[in-house]
């Protein structure tokens, strides 16, 4: 087990390297960012060149990722170009993010699991119908239009909700673009835990635990759900990767200044620093999570650990 | 009172059908079985033939659906077990009547360690706790004849060999010392060399815990050391029900000498094995009268139209053919 952390954590090496290199290479090589900071105005070219030479930029494109990532290994984002460290939009940003990603999350593994089990226990019948109907509609629909939907009528329409989060971004603030956000997952969590409890239902083992002559609630818990919950728990490990990765059409609808419109904002005004310093982040967080699932699947499937 | 007189387990014209795409798959017509306690009962079939369905609608692990029970009785000490309430009949499997599966890797609970899925038993049926419990499941385990059992009991079902996990399979089973064990093929999936091992091992403590036992295979060598009795089945059916040196020695159903005729023997060597001609029939479309009639060497007229019923063809011995007699005559050896 140990040592199949350590070749984990070595193998995150390249991708991290590889997948930096590249949001580099895209954002600096492909655009000119000192053109940029003077928007419309052609800059002067002495002033321009300056510029180039303090902020690194004549050097050769591998010296200038070098340079960078040496920065960023000391703790060293950069500066925006707006002025504030780059660091420091992070330390905004990633809070209301993760509290952001908790909640929608918690809503995946309560609804995704309670529905996906009812569904799967009573495979076609009325309640299993519903419940995979009820998740097609909800895949189908956009983010842009639930998140909408939803904000007018729990924020505007019945008042429930401030339709808007404050800065400060709190739980409760956050219930209801956390289920906006979660949707889609959640149907997907549905499915998933549906499927796999219908297929293990039929498993010889469960067959044995019925047996057995346990009552149902444990032949349901201890063994069908310990089992079927194995590919479901991976998905949701890695959802929240991407949860993390910052949902930008729902921090915009509901205005949550968390890393999505943080990246939002960095994209439009080509503020390279923020984009390639919050990108960068992401990528590890990404690699954290799939190590996560990694780690959580052996733990789960014992037939995984001792392979 | 009937529970002293009634025998352990008798099943009583059993009719399970299945609803499959192809239509009504009718897996078992009729069947009627009794095993005594403390007796050893083999069912021989080829695959298809009801006998593990059976077993399955008397433990009540039948999948329902796509499975049915449309008629019949299950009674287990004179009480019917379909009638039952689930709850009532919950206790009683594991318990009283527990069951061994053919392949003891796709049955056992690949996440749970097996002194987890042992100890079990006595934690839900006794209310034991769960350090008692794991203690018992060592003894148990130690009673099969697990090496290091202790060390063991924390390993999962992967961990172990074949034989090691029908053993384990076998401990659960008598785990709770119940009156009657029904052992679907228990060392079908196993090597020769540790199928006689396990065999052995299930006999012993049949003996030892003076266990009923529905043995179901379709090994005809199997059957000849551990069985006092045997039902034949075919097609949903049994055919032939006798103690086992008479059928052995005198057939009484064309069938089951077609069965005992396709062994091959070391006096016969050199020569072209015998087989029974045809196939099976689809369980979607048993033929009419008697359902081995399209293979049957005897077949008449009346074998095609009707279905012919148990006649009584010695002392503890039935058979389902109009030519019972003549069959039992000509295969005197």
């Amino acid at each position: 087990m140990g040592r199949y952390v350590v070749r984990r954590l070595l193998q995150m090496i390249p991708v991290f390297v590889g997948s930096t290199f590249l949001i580099f290479f895209m954002v600096y090589a492909l655009g000119d960012p000192v053109a940029a900071l003077f928007g419309d105005k052609a800059p002067d070219p002495a002033t321009a060149a300056r510029i180039r030479s303090e902020l690194y930029l004549d050097a050769p494109l591998w010296k200038q990722y070098l340079h960078y990532m040496g920065q960023i290994l000391t703790g060293d984002f950069g500066t925006a170009f707006t002025g504030q460290p780059v660091l420091e939009l992070m330390a905004d940003a990633f809070p209301v993010t993760l509290r952001l990603t908790i909640v929608a999350v918690c809503f995946e593994i309560l609804f995704g699991i309670t529905l996906g089990l009812l569904g799967g226990l009573r495979r076609g019948r009325g309640t299993d119908t519903t419940v995979l109907l009820l998740t097609l509609v909800v895949v189908s629909v956009p983010t842009f239009v639930s998140g909408y939907v939803l904000q007018y009528l729990f924020g505007v329409k019945w008042g429930l909700v401030s339709p808007s989060v404050s800065p400060y971004a709190t739980f409760d603030e956050l219930m209801l673009p956390g289920l906006v956000l979660a949707l889609t997952s959640l149907a997907y969590v549905t499915r998933l835990t549906r499927t796999s409890v219908a297929e293990n239902s039929r498993a010889d083992y469960l067959r044995t635990a019925v047996a057995k002559g346990l009552p149902r609630h444990r032949v349901v818990t201890r063994h069908l759900l310990r089992n079927s919950l194995i590919p479901v728990v991976t998905f949701i490990g890695t959802d929240i990767g991407a949860l993390m990765g910052g949902a930008i059409v729902t921090e915009r609808i509901f205005n949550i200044h968390g890393v999505g419109y943080q990246l939002y904002q960095g994209i439009l005004r080509q503020n390279s620093p923020t984009v390639v310093g919050f990108v960068t982040v992401l990528v590890l967080v990404f690699l954290l999570a799939n190590l996560l699932v990694d780690l959580l699947y052996a733990v789960l499937d014992p037939r995984i650990r001792h392979a | 009172m009937t529970t002293t007189t009634a025998p352990l387990l008798d099943v009583r014209d059993l009719h399970v059908e299945f609803h499959t795409r192809d239509g009504v798959a009718k897996a078992v017509n009729g069947v009627s079985y009794t095993v005594e306690a403390g007796r050893t009962l083999a069912v021989l079939g080829e695959s298809g033939s009801g006998k593990s369905v059976t077993a399955q609608a008397v433990m009540g692990i039948l999948d329902t659906p796509p499975g049915r029970i449309t008629a019949g009785q299950v009674l287990f000490r004179g009480q019917d077990l379909l009638t039952m309430g689930e709850e009532h009949r919950r206790r009683l499997r594991g318990a009283k009547l527990a069951m061994i599966f053919q392949d003891a890797l796709s049955a056992l609970n690949p996440v749970m360690t097996v002194g987890a899925q042992l100890g079990e038993m006595y934690e839900v049926h006794q209310g034991m706790s769960r350090s008692d419990a794991r203690a018992r499941a060592v003894q148990l385990m130690d009673r099969v004849r697990i090496p290091a059992a202790k060390q063991r009991a924390g390993d999962y079902p992967h961990q172990f060999s074949g034989g090691m996990r029908q053993r384990i399979m076998i401990a659960m089973a008598v785990a709770l010392e119940p009156d009657l064990i029904i052992a679907d093929e228990p060392t079908t999936a196993l090597d020769v060399t540790v199928q006689a091992q396990v065999m052995d091992l299930l006999a012993e403590l049949r003996r030892e815990y003076a266990t009923g036992l529905v043995l179901i295979t379709h090994d005809l060598g199997v059957v000849a050391d551990v069985a006092d009795h045997i039902a034949v089945m075919y097609a949903g059916r049994v055919m032939e029900s006798a103690p086992v040196a008479e059928l052995y020695a005198r057939p009484a159903h064309p069938y089951t000498r077609g069965l005992l005729d396709s062994i091959p023997r070391l006096d016969r060597k050199g020569r072209e094995l015998y087989a029974i001609k045809g196939l099976p029939p689809s369980l979607t479309a048993v033929p009419p009268g008697c359902p081995f009639n399209p293979r049957c060497p005897m077949a008449q007229d009346i074998c095609r139209t009707d279905r012919p019923p148990l006649h009584p063809a010695g002392p503890g011995r039935v058979s389902a053919c109009h030519f019972w007699k003549e069959t039992l005559e000509g295969s005197a050896r």
